[in-house]
């Protein structure tokens, strides 16, 4: 379409990309009398980097001191209970630790444990024998530790999910599969031009992850870049769920924090993450080298790991900037337009404590701050029909009977969850299984997906054929049977 | 929550479940109650309409539908109770059932004999790590089966078969009468993993070429399925350089095996046999667990349901005679073993008071062999697939001539027996 034939709706704040970042960013500042609209690429939130995040809420003694990374890992590690709490959310606080392999891997250990004392952070230093009893899995020929208690885990898109849900009860409005096509400034206003309209705003938030840089340069903004990085994950199933109670570090190399074995929040114990940079910002494919060399290290932190347990794979790739820290800062050109940008690991973690500084970023820029007296930060909770005892399932189901359903038989997911979270936003299969985990298990969906298929068309009012695993394109089953039978294939 | 006893529960309500709670039943167990998840009884068969069903059984081709029909219509015409969209979601050791439905909420039933007969599931994506993307157009072959056979949907209209296993072959046919186009059968192994009359009449009769000891290395697309890359593969199954092609597709069925689901029995305590991913059982088709009992696919893989109704008569049988305290308990004296060339027997122990039933895979094709029982039974075979399991049966008389406690089945070349 016509720039010109578009028509132009407006926004006091609009950010763009519905990540973690841009997602805590929208629940903030929905506690203030504000006009906010976020727009995200993809059919839900938090599918882009987000959900092939590690899930890790990091201890906070890993970064370099004086960094953004450093200071917004710590304050979001320190923000994650409560705000889990608030938000409904499963939050692991299973720790982390850092095992030395070698005497001279425990000096370097030890280096990290002085950074994190230094810095607040509870650490422990653990010997060979404080190792294997907390974690009789590990290699015995771990010499020693570092172990971090207040580290944990969750799950990526659940949060995003839940941030974006909470925000949306506070007022925030949203526009998905709308992607930046142009972006412009004219005086004090920005423009985005999207396939349909033109939006016009008196601040945009650069929440656009991978993009972030194209996205700046749309505005004129050409000094810092996006350099993709891809990490391969795998994950097991729930019958090897208690090998390790703690998400396992090895030494880090200079690039990256290595290959981890990770308690989910989920419960599946997953391993990866591979550190590759690529040319393409959505390449997301994993590979036979990339499995090796996560099994590979993996091993050498778990020697008894089993591939033949391994039920699904996927990467990510990492929006890292060539600047190797955070970028979060007022553009120095275009008065308005804040960059979130270079948001890689410890992104997810430090991502609240990022979102609280917003508000104050924006107010410098101009912008009035009222504080929203109906703000409530609590998201309306979740009904979790695996984790409630048996008695309790019972008076759940006479309550409501859709309950005593269960879809997903491998998780144990009831229609009443699945229906709450189309309820909750959920509009596609990958948004179902992200969000209550039905298809997530080991059979991966190859029981649950025709039925949840027909639950998305019955609750969308949506044909079955229009139905997509994860947005426009992407349909589940193409055609009605008999459909093809006039049409030349051959 | 409600609280039930009953005699015998059977979990599952497919062909072994079906068999097992007749079997119950006409033993003298009086009430036999079948938990079913899915809103009829019949399990996987309502979704194989094709014929072949019953050719030992009934000497006449049914379809899975009808195969089905003719178990619940004697189910129907007893006082066998029936729950159906009911789940289990616990076993205990103790024979406790904890079930739920919309109907009644949670259900703890307290069964004297529990028969397991939860079926099977299909390998997926995942568990085999195919690299590339992940878009939407990759299916298993039972999946899509269900789509089109029960949904009335079919998933894409040019597809690519991974494995050659019966369902994908079934699935190939299916797909090709849909007016969709199947552009390959791809077997990393030297030869078809499904029955041969499959082959020929799902493949060969449509013009679909099968490539063996090849397989997908790559799937392409990010929102849909756009082709995949397949290779030949060397004899430790990795791609040969050189042999990649693309092949442009909008779905890929993944036909690569079933694996038992046993994730109730481990629950109940439940010993798993490493080679079938089912329970180890004696020859009355009890558990490790005393007075569970377990036949049907998830016991092992079956490939005709003639063979499943069997066992699980057998399994149904000795539950009842264990919920009515009948059965003669005879302390279990004969370990079974997989010697050369056979990859695993059921039951993998015996007694020798009745009969016994062994079912078996080999491990690799072979012509001209004999299947040697222990010494006590030698039966020649002009030919042995791992696609087609062996039977063979052994009284109380012949076991008794057994020298030691440990009875060897083996296959020998004909030449050499």
């Amino acid at each position: 379409m016509d720039k010109a034939k578009k028509s132009t709706i407006t926004a006091q704040v609009v950010i763009v990309g519905g990540g973690i970042i841009g997602t805590a960013v929208a629940r903030e500042l929905s506690r203030y009398e504000l006009d906010v609209l976020l727009i995200e690429a993809e059919a839900e939130v938090g599918w882009g980097t987000t959900k092939a995040n590690s899930g890790i809420v990091h201890g906070g003694f890993h970064e370099e001191p004086g960094t953004l990374k450093a200071k917004y890992c710590f304050s979001g590690n320190q923000m994650y209970p409560k705000l889990c709490e608030e938000l409904d959310v499963c939050f692991e606080q299973n720790g982390i630790m850092m095992v030395a392999r070698t005497p001279h891997e425990m000096e370097t250990v030890r280096l990290y444990y002085k950074r994190g004392k230094e810095r607040g952070v509870n650490v422990q230093l653990f010997s060979q024998e404080e190792v294997a009893r907390q974690e009789p899995n590990l290699d015995p020929k771990i010499v020693g530790a570092l172990f971090a208690p207040e580290g944990g885990a969750v799950m990526p898109f659940e949060l995003a999910a839940a941030l974006m849900e909470n925000a949306i009860q506070n007022g925030v409005k949203y526009k998905m599969n709308t992607t930046v096509i142009d972006a412009w400034r004219e005086g004090d206003k920005k423009y985005l031009e999207t396939p349909e309209q033109i939006i016009r705003a008196d601040y945009v938030v650069n929440a656009a992850g991978l993009f972030s840089d194209d996205l700046a340069r749309m505005f004129g903004d050409d000094y810092f870049s996006i350099r993709p990085r891809k990490g391969e994950e795998y994950i097991f199933d729930l019958s090897v769920k208690d090998f390790v109670k703690s998400t396992i570090f090895p030494v880090p190399g200079k690039i990256s924090k290595g290959i981890l074995v990770i308690p989910t929040a989920a419960g599946n114990l997953m391993m990866g993450p591979t550190g590759d940079n690529v040319e393409e910002k959505e390449d997301l494919g994993t590979s036979q080298d990339g499995f090796n060399r996560v099994f590979e290290g993996a091993k050498r932190l778990v020697p008894s790991l089993d591939a033949r347990k391994i039920i699904a794979q996927f990467a990510g790739v990492r929006a890292a900037s060539d600047r190797g820290d955070f970028i979060v800062e007022l553009s120095p050109n275009v008065p308005g337009l804040l960059h979130l940008a270079g948001i890689e690991s410890p992104g997810l973690t430090a991502a609240p404590a990022i979102a609280a500084d917003v508000p104050g970023l924006l107010e410098e820029a101009g912008l009035q701050l009222e504080e929203k007296q109906s703000f409530n930060p609590r998201r309306a909770g979740v009904v979790r029909f695996n984790s409630l005892s048996r008695e309790e399932q019972d008076a759940l189901v006479k309550k409501n009977p859709s309950f005593g359903r269960i879809i997903c038989r491998c998780e144990s997911i009831t229609e009443g969850e699945i229906v709450d979270a189309i309820h909750r936003g959920a509009r596609t299969l990958d948004g179902i299984k992200f969000r209550v985990r039905a298809g997530a298990g080991r059979c991966q969906g190859g029981f649950c997906q025709p039925l949840i298929t027909q639950i998305l068309s019955r609750e969308l009012d949506i044909p079955v054929t229009a139905v997509t695993k994860a947005g426009p394109g992407s349909e589940q089953v193409r055609y009605v049977a008999k459909e093809l039978y006039d049409e030349e294939v051959r | 929550m409600k609280k039930v006893h009953v005699d015998v529960a059977v979990i599952g309500g497919g062909p072994a479940g079906l068999a097992a709670a007749l079997a119950a039943r006409s033993e003298g167990a009086e009430k036999v109650l079948i938990i079913e998840r899915n809103t009829e009884l019949g399990g996987i068969l309502q979704q194989c309409i094709h014929h072949g069903f019953g050719l030992h059984r009934f000497k006449e081709e049914l379809t899975g539908p009808e195969y089905a029909q003719r178990f619940v219509n004697l189910v129907k015409d007893t006082d066998i109770d029936v729950l159906l969209e009911t789940m289990v979601l616990e076993v205990t050791p103790e024979r406790k059932i904890y079930a739920v439905n919309s109907e009644n909420g949670m259900l703890e039933i307290t069964a004297k004999a529990v028969v397991l007969a939860m079926g099977c599931r299909e390998r997926t994506r995942g568990a085999l790590r195919i690299p590339g993307g992940r878009p939407a157009g990759v299916y298993s072959a039972g999946t899509a089966q269900r789509y089109v056979n029960i949904d009335g949907y079919l998933p894409g209209k040019r597809a690519v078969i991974l494995g050659s296993g019966d369902i994908g072959l079934i699935m190939a046919r299916r797909f090709t009468l849909e007016g969709a186009k199947v552009e390959a059968v791809v077997e990393v192994l030297p030869y078809a993993a499904g029955l041969t009359r499959n082959v020929v009449q799902c493949l060969e009769d449509f013009d679909i070429p099968l490539y063996l000891q090849s397989t997908v290395i790559e799937i392409h697309g990010t929102k849909r399925v756009e082709g995949v890359t397949i290779a030949q593969v060397d004899a430790d199954w990795n791609p040969i350089p050189g042999t990649e092609r693309k092949i442009e597709c909008d779905t890929l069925l993944l036909s690569v095996g079933l694996v038992p689901e046993n994730e109730l029995s481990s629950q109940a305590g439940v010993a798993i046999d490493s080679i079938t991913n089912g329970p180890i059982v004696d020859d009355s088709m009890m558990t490790s667990v005393s007075g569970i009992f377990a036949c049907g696919n998830v016991l092992h893989v079956h490939d005709l349901v003639d063979n499943v109704s069997k066992e699980s008569e057998r399994a149904g049988r000795y539950a009842g005679r264990f919920a009515l305290g009948t059965n003669n308990s005879v302390p279990r004296r004969v370990k079974v073993q997989a010697g050369n060339n056979i990859r695993y027997v059921v039951p993998h122990e015996v007694s020798s008071t009745e009969p016994v039933e062994f079912f078996m895979r080999v491990q690799r094709p072979e012509d001209d062999v004999v299947l040697d029982v222990g010494g006590l039974r030698r039966i020649r075979k002009a030919s042995v697939r791992p696609s087609e399991m062996l039977d063979v049966k052994i009284t109380p008389e012949q076991l008794q001539n057994l020298e030691g406690d440990t009875l060897i089945m083996q296959i020998i070349p004909q030449k050499e027996a």
